[in-house]
């Protein structure tokens, strides 16, 4: 068991029970040399990654790393674990193979929005359905970073891109939301820079038993800078992170506003001063979907006070295991598998 | 009464009816039968696109042929010599099709106004002289179906439903076929249901006696079982066989299957007959879309399980971009091709060979496949172990060109001794290989790289779709990498040509003028028309291709050792453009891409052309 340190215990997901961390940051290092644009988030979230992967107990020769396309994708080869560098927004389904194939191994997913949301839209969606124990780390920048900054699914509408000079007509994914909606098990955001929460949540992430899908905001400093600054940044920062914890009434801005309950039941931003206290919103992870899924919509973006940490989680079957009851109450019933048997089944007749 | 017998070498039923008359099942339990008679036989089920076309017309026709004899069998047969019509729509729908003075069983009772205006029958052709040219028995199958079934006190929809049990009661008995073999089977299908096992028998045991006992019949026919090598045999259709040949693949290799598949018609079928297979380990998964399916198959491959996946045409082009990638990974994997006319949806029921270029080269950049080819139902078995064999050995993915004619057909098959199977050995890597240090692309003899899997202590990698450095696998941008790498993957692809048999001809006399060479399933109808020219004292010689990438070695020298070379296929000419750029002969092509097989009597015609 492991402590979550949101007090409450549990969890067998990826986190084998008594295990003492003795590796460290050294051995999830890959001798690839890093090439992201300077100043990327990205560098920031590998180095919480593999700073926290020895804190699992999990080898790395037991470890899968697999991503698709963009930015996010050369992740893998940072990472001294296996991995597979797939095709474009088809790193889930490739996960779903490894993971449902080999249950003992601990599976992640590396993408960016473009990746998950876009082109591989459908693959992310069906994985997060299934509850196939994989852990996605999504990098949203909101911007294609790898094609030179064209828009992506999550920028903002009227984005001025290479693609969209005269401002954006598309209307963006709210990936929280997309996520709770095909039932995810485990639904989280964090920032890149706040390597604290991003280590609390990816822990968090880690624990859980099936399919986790965590939103990370990425800075992309060369087509995108500043997109997450109200949130990222220091001063406004405080400001508007809304920050959840299981269990805790919903504060933030230095405790002086809050998420509450508004007339007609829907969830509104307000100052505490000016709320009843016990119209102020409680977190529960493992309650009713509609609130995290409200709590998604509570902004329309990182340019208004923003929701991070998990939103959600809940347990449900797991793709892999249920496949594999599958496989041993079929030998149960039918017998393990006598290939003689199976070529002579049904009416045969013998020629002398 | 008593009746003649006449013995016949060789008989071709078709077996027709409405989607809801059981005409698929009529068939293949009268298959079974003649099976375990000892016969030789091919059959060819023929379905309807639409799952519930309108009842009673053209369009939702679905019929069953079967040709059996006492001499070896290589085809379903040209034209039918029976034709069992259960209302006007089927009659209409195959009447072209049956031989000329054939017989024509119909189910008299269904030919009433209101079928006969929905089959776009102006008048009666049981009475107009429509069916002049053809020996006609009208028999009232629904009625007496009612009566054999009425002390049961079953529905009258029920009692109706067991009418293509009485048309096979009335068949088996003029072909004299056991009757043993399909009472077990109703036993075993329907014990649990005791009125409808009833119903059923008592129509079959009705249409059998029926045959016995009236006037209207006079002769029954005997075909003495055929000629065949010593073993025990059963029948089997092309998607179990190739189902069989995964798992028993697998069952070689020691690597437990993994087939990932998303619905198409007509591959779903081995997707149904993996899914029944679980106690062997076979982990199936139904995908979200044809990609998904080829990447948790390759997921599976990388994870170390022997990852499969299945589709059709569409699926295909779907896949490509999957298969590029596997090529780049050099991961074992096979894609499972059922092949249907297309373009597009095409004729989704209908049979086609249009894939082959499309495997050759459907994929962007050099990105070379092994290609092999099922011949026959029951050789979709080795196709598919053979498939496998070459995927884990060389670690490349491997397109297996089945189609729907294949797929659905079905024949004898002698049952393999396991013990004869070929060996697969993984040979996973276990430690490093290149003094302390892994390279996860350095070659073996046969160019092949190591299969590194996840949990191997110190063994750990990183591959992916970006061109990979000679030997480390690092990424690498370098040209004369690129073209180093893009040289290993033909050759690597290439050499399988050193472990495969070279192509066999069939040259009786050894001085023939023509060559007939054919890939897929044209085999019996090649060996059919083959045979009947040569009975004409013609010289043909035949070869069959069973891989198609890479060729044999002596495939060059086959093709160029004859003055004449005709290739026919199911498309507009596939194979003969890969052999003539490649061995610069003039092969000529015949083509059919009506949907359906070519028949023997079309290239005994164009094989007498061609020879003159
Ligand atoms: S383009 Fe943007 S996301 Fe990509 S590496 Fe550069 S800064 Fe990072």
């Amino acid at each position: 068991m492991t402590d979550r340190g949101d007090g409450h215990v549990g969890g067998d997901g990826l986190v084998p029970e008594g295990v003492v961390a003795t590796m460290t940051k050294k051995d999830f290092t890959s001798d690839q040399e890093v090439r992201w644009c300077p100043g990327c988030g990205d560098y920031a979230i590998l180095a919480a990654v593999q700073g926290f992967m020895p804190e699992l107990g999990i080898e790395p020769d037991k470890t899968v790393f697999v991503s698709g396309i963009g930015c996010s994708g050369r992740f893998t080869y940072y990472m001294d674990t296996y991995g597979v560098h797939g095709i474009h927004g088809r790193a889930p389904a490739l996960a779903t193979g490894i993971a449902t194939a080999r249950p003992d191994l601990s599976t992640w997913v590396v993408t960016g929005d473009g990746d998950a949301l876009s082109i591989g839209g459908n693959h992310l969606i069906h994985a997060l359905r299934r509850n196939v124990n994989i852990k996605i780390l999504m990098f949203n920048n909101q911007i294609y970073g790898l094609t030179k900054g064209q828009y992506s699914p999550t920028s903002e509408e009227g984005k001025v891109t290479k693609s969209t000079p005269f401002g954006s007509v598309d209307h963006p994914f709210n990936p929280i939301a997309l996520a709770l909606g095909t039932e995810a098990s485990f639904v989280a955001r964090t920032l890149d820079n706040d390597r604290q929460h991003l280590t609390q949540v990816l822990r968090q992430a880690a624990a859980h038993k099936g399919a986790s899908f965590v939103e990370i905001y990425q800075n992309c400093n060369v087509f995108n800078d500043g997109a997450f600054d109200l949130l990222r940044e220091k001063p406004q920062g405080i400001h508007n992170q809304i920050r959840l914890e299981h269990g805790k009434p919903i504060l933030f801005d230095e405790d002086n506003r809050c998420i509450a309950v508004g007339d007609n039941g829907r969830l509104i931003i307000a100052n505490v001063d000016d709320v009843e206290p016990d119209t102020i919103v409680v977190h529960d992870v493992h309650g009713r979907p509609s609130l995290a899924f409200a709590l998604a919509h509570i902004s329309h973006g990182p340019t208004e006070p923003t929701c991070i940490g998990v939103f959600r989680e809940v347990e449900r079957p797991v793709y892999g295991e249920a496949m594999e009851a599958q496989i041993q109450m079929a030998t149960e019933r039918l017998g393990p598998g006598d290939l003689v048997k199976l070529l002579n089944s049904g009416d045969t007749w013998t020629v002398s | 009464m008593p009746k003649t017998v006449q013995e016949k070498e060789h008989v071709v039923i078709r077996f027709a009816g409405d989607s809801g008359d059981g005409m698929q099942l009529t068939g293949d339990r009268f298959t079974n039968a003649t099976a375990v008679l000892g016969n030789d036989l091919a059959t060819l089920p023929d379905f309807p696109a639409e799952i519930r076309a309108p009842a009673g017309t053209v369009h939702g026709v679905s019929a069953f042929q079967i040709q059996f004899a006492s001499e070896d069998v290589t085809t379903p047969g040209d034209h039918p010599n029976v034709l069992v019509a259960m209302n006007p729509a089927a009659l209409k729908a195959e009447l072209d099709s049956v031989e000329k003075g054939g017989t024509i069983i119909v189910n008299e009772d269904a030919f009433i106004q209101r079928n006969l205006e929905k089959a776009g029958y102006t008048s009666d052709p049981l009475a107009d002289g429509t069916l002049e040219a053809y020996q006609v028995y009208k028999v009232p199958m629904t009625a007496i179906t009612l009566r054999a079934t009425e002390h049961l006190g079953i529905t009258k929809r029920d009692a109706e439903r067991s009418k293509n049990m009485f048309a096979l009661g009335l068949v088996s008995w003029m072909y004299g076929r056991p009757t043993d073999v399909t009472l077990n089977w109703l036993e075993s299908k329907f014990g649990g249901k005791k009125q409808i096992l009833e119903a059923n028998v008592a129509a079959f045991k009705a249409g059998y006696n029926f045959g016995e006992t009236t006037e209207l019949f006079a002769t029954t026919y005997k075909v003495k079982p055929a000629p065949a090598r010593p073993g025990t045999y059963r029948n089997v259709a092309g998607a179990q066989a190739l189902a069989y040949g995964l798992v028993a693949a697998s069952h070689q290799a020691g690597v437990p299957l993994f087939y990932a598949s998303y619905p198409i018609t007509p591959a779903s079928e081995l997707l149904h007959e993996l899914s029944r297979l679980k106690n062997f380990g076979v982990r199936t998964l139904q995908a979200e879309d044809e990609i998904a399916a080829a990447n948790v198959a390759l997921g599976a491959s990388f994870a170390g399980l022997l990852g499969v996946t299945g589709t059709s045409g569409p699926g295909m082009d779907l896949k490509a971009e999957t298969m590029g990638l596997a090529v780049a990974l050099e991961l074992p994997m096979v894609i499972v091709d059922v092949q249907r006319a297309g373009p597009s949806t095409g004729l989704p029921t209908k049979t086609e060979q249009g894939d082959l270029l499309l495997s050759m080269f459907g994929r962007h950049g050099e990105s070379p496949m092994p290609i092999v080819a099922p011949y026959s139902p029951a050789n979709c078995f080795d196709a598919a172990i053979e498939a496998c064999r070459i995927a884990v050995k060389y670690r490349t993915p491997v397109i297996l060109l089945s189609d729907t004619f294949l797929s659905n057909s079905s024949e004898p098959w002698l049952i393999p001794d396991v013990g004869s199977l070929p060996a697969i050995d993984p040979n996973f890597a276990a430690g490093p290989n290149a003094g302390d240090e892994f390279m996860p692309y350095l070659r073996d003899e046969h160019l092949a790289r190591p299969w590194a899997v996840p949990g191997t202590p110190g063994l750990r990698h990183r591959i992916g779709g970006l061109e990979k450095e000679d030997g480390t696998g690092d990424i690498s941008y370098e040209a004369a990498n690129h073209e180093r790498m893009t040289h290993l993957r033909a050759a690597k692809v290439e050499k399988i040509a050193d472990d495969i048999p070279p192509l066999p001809v069939d040259d009786p006399d050894g001085d023939a003028e023509l060559l007939i060479l054919g890939w897929g399933s044209s085999s019996g109808t090649i060996r059919a028309a083959a045979r009947r020219v040569r009975r004409q004292g013609k010289k043909v010689a035949t070869a069959h291709l069973f891989h198609l990438n890479p060729l044999p070695r002596n495939a060059g020298d086959v093709v160029t050792a004859y003055p004449k070379v005709l290739i026919p296929e199911m498309n507009m000419g596939q194979l003969a453009l890969l052999i003539r750029g490649r061995f610069l002969v003039d092969a000529r092509s015949f083509t059919k891409v009506q949907g359906q097989p070519i028949f023997a009597d079309e290239l005994e015609a164009e094989i007498l052309k061609v020879i003159g």
